[in-house]
């Protein structure tokens, strides 16, 4: 049992490494990752600045812009990784290795979450010192608390996708591509979510970023503290405590599933 | 339950269903793989080869049958079975290309739990032993064909294993490299206290050349099972002749009609424009009725040849791999 765990741990850790080193070997990722959002973002600050909204506006586009960089990271880089490793044949090795899938998984979004992390951090800062957006920050220790909330319960949602491309590949990658426009949308990453109707705005309650990033532009841009925002924190521990369980589950099952139909080192599909 | 046998499998059978078809990769196939011993799994592409090797490494469940790897049963304790096995699949090059091969062998280390030390040390005797140790820091995607699979050896043994499953280890590389690399294969067998091989390949001269014992299949049935020189040996008595002809287009079909054929099988070279026949006959009556059909084409040469495994194959299916390969892979 020990033993297991050491590995597992050792796993993690393995596999964050990789993604941390391979994801900043190559000094391009700065254009990828980092001037093109900031494009994206000028065109949304520079738009309100234009209508004459609010400056809060300004900064709720950018920490909307820094959150697209993890859920980018969480459907392209952590769901449909192991559509990758199955075609270079890695995920075979993974799965001939006495190991937990959860570990590989947690590996490659925790290492998602350093190298988005930074991504995030330079595009806020550049984001802020560009525009000059007002923050009103009161509470750090609640900020970092609905921040953390909110990457775990994402990345608890793209391990659930991550056993849909152990399977299904292709197919996953639609569904991933579908998945991306329309949570840009119904998250409300550009604009305030209360500005939506109310049904979308009841579809946007079941994606965790919604809650999360309501909840981080509350506490940096307005200056909300804990007790504003409690049912905010309360939504994203219910998605984690559900998600978490859920993707392992599905990796189960999925694996399971794979070896009953010989899918799960099938190439090409 | 404990058994004697390194691998055992009893009655293993393993059918696809799709839509269109359903195809018996495996048929009641019953094999004993011994500790310390170098097996071959002999056939053409899509006879059971690689369905057999996936099952064995927990990655199929079979659609009946037991199979039984270091004494654990594959579908009921697949955690033990990944303890003591590993599997190098030719032709494939897992790992990360932007990483090192040091990086990436590190990596795969941490798979296994070994400690950063004992990793350091395993990777660098590797390298050195598969020589390929001047590219430690060279990173992944500029390897050629040949040093990504030395270093997917490499990744194979870090860990370890009881028992190694090589599936067609020596694809697409050149003379050297596959050379090589079959040697250190069976170095390492014979170090190793309990190390086992089950090998698959198409490749006759690899089968020879490198397992103490092969089993020959073909749309999923073991059609023998034993040492090279036994299989070769039961063909003393069948004249194989092999006869080289001016032409890549002749059809050589009545070969197939013709009493006391046994088999045969053609290469055909369209470089240099010939096809070599190797015919193997019950007597030599029948060979002089072919040679007399054959004399309408330009014959360059006729030889009598020595029994390989190829012959074997031959002699059991009544063809050759190239014509013999089936539609479908699994």
């Amino acid at each position: 049992m020990r033993e297991q765990l050491i590995r597992n741990l050792k796993v993690v850790y393995a596999r964050l490494w990789v993604r941390v080193k391979g994801g900043n070997r190559e000094p391009e990722w700065l254009i990828a990752e980092l001037i093109i959002p900031m494009l994206t973002l000028s065109a949304y600050v520079y738009l309100y600045k234009m209508l004459n909204a609010p400056p809060e506006y300004g900064g709720f586009v950018i920490i909307g812009g820094t959150m697209v960089a993890f859920w980018s990271n969480v459907l392209w880089n952590m769901s449909a990784q192991f559509y990758w490793e199955k075609e270079t044949g890695s995920l075979e090795v993974y799965l001939v290795a006495p190991i937990s899938r959860m570990a590989i998984l947690l590996g490659m979004a925790l290492g998602g979450i350093v190298n988005t992390t930074l991504r995030a951090v330079a595009i806020l800062v550049a984001g802020a010192l560009i525009f000059q957006v007002p923050f009103a920050l009161q509470e750090p220790l609640t900020a970092l608390l609905m921040f953390f909330l909110t990457i775990i319960a994402l990345y608890a949602l793209g391990m659930l996708f991550a056993s849909l491309f152990m399977l299904y590949g292709r197919e996953a990658w639609h569904t991933a591509s579908l998945l991306q426009e329309p949570v840009y949308l119904f998250s409300g990453l550009y604009f305030p979510v209360n500005q939506l109707p109310f049904v979308v705005q009841l579809v946007a309650s079941l994606i965790p970023l919604t809650f999360g990033l309501d909840g981080i532009r509350r506490v940096i841009i307005l200056g909300e503290g804990i007790a504003d925002i409690w049912l905010n924190v309360a939504v994203l521990v219910v998605f984690i405590l559900i998600l978490l369980p859920l993707a392992k589950f599905a990796l189960n099952y999925m694996e399971n599933l794979g070896k009953k139909e010989g899918r799960l080192t099938l190439r090409w599909q | 339950m404990k058994l004697p046998h390194s691998i055992e499998t009893r009655d293993l059978t393993r059918i696809f269903k799709s839509k269109n078809e359903t195809v018996k990769a495996l048929d009641k196939v019953s094999l004993s793989i011994e500790e310390r011993e170098i097996f071959g799994l002999l056939g053409p592409n899509g006879a059971g080869k690689t369905t057999f090797i996936k099952i064995l490494t927990t990655l199929l469940l079979p659609t009946n049958g037991e199979a039984y790897v270091g004494g654990f049963n594959v579908i009921k304790e697949p955690d033990r079975v990944r303890k003591i096995i590993s599997l190098v699949s030719g032709g494939e090059t897992p790992g990360y290309g932007i990483l090192s091969v040091r990086e990436n062998l590190w990596f795969f280390s941490q798979l296994y739990g070994l400690s950063s030390t004992a990793a350091r040390e395993k990777i660098k005797r590797l390298m050195a032993d598969l020589d390929f140790e001047e590219y430690a820091n060279t990173r992944m995607a500029k390897l050629s064909t040949g040093y990504r699979q030395r270093l997917n050896l490499a990744r194979g043994l870090l860990s370890g294993p009881n028992i190694l499953f090589l599936d067609e280890p020596t694809l697409g590389l050149d003379v050297l490299t596959a050379k090589k690399l079959r040697s250190y294969i069976v170095d390492w067998a014979k170090k190793e206290a309990k190390g086992t091989v089950l090998l698959t390949t198409h490749y006759m001269a690899e089968a020879d050349e490198m397992c103490d014992r092969v089993a020959i299949i073909d749309r999923g049935r073991i059609l023998a099972c034993d040492s090279p020189s036994t299989l070769k040996e039961n063909l003393k008595q069948k004249q194989i002749m092999r006869v080289e002809i001016a032409s890549v287009q002749a059809d050589f079909g009545f070969i197939d009609k013709m009493a006391d054929v046994i088999g045969y099988s053609q290469t055909r070279n369209i470089q240099t424009g010939t096809t070599t026949l190797k015919i193997m006959v019950d007597n030599e009556t029948a060979f002089a009725k072919i040679m007399r059909q054959l004399e309408k084409l330009k014959i360059l040469s006729v030889s009598k040849a020595e029994p390989t495994l190829e012959d074997v194959y031959i002699s059991l299916v009544g063809r050759g791999f190239e014509e013999g390969e089936a539609s479908t892979s699994a």
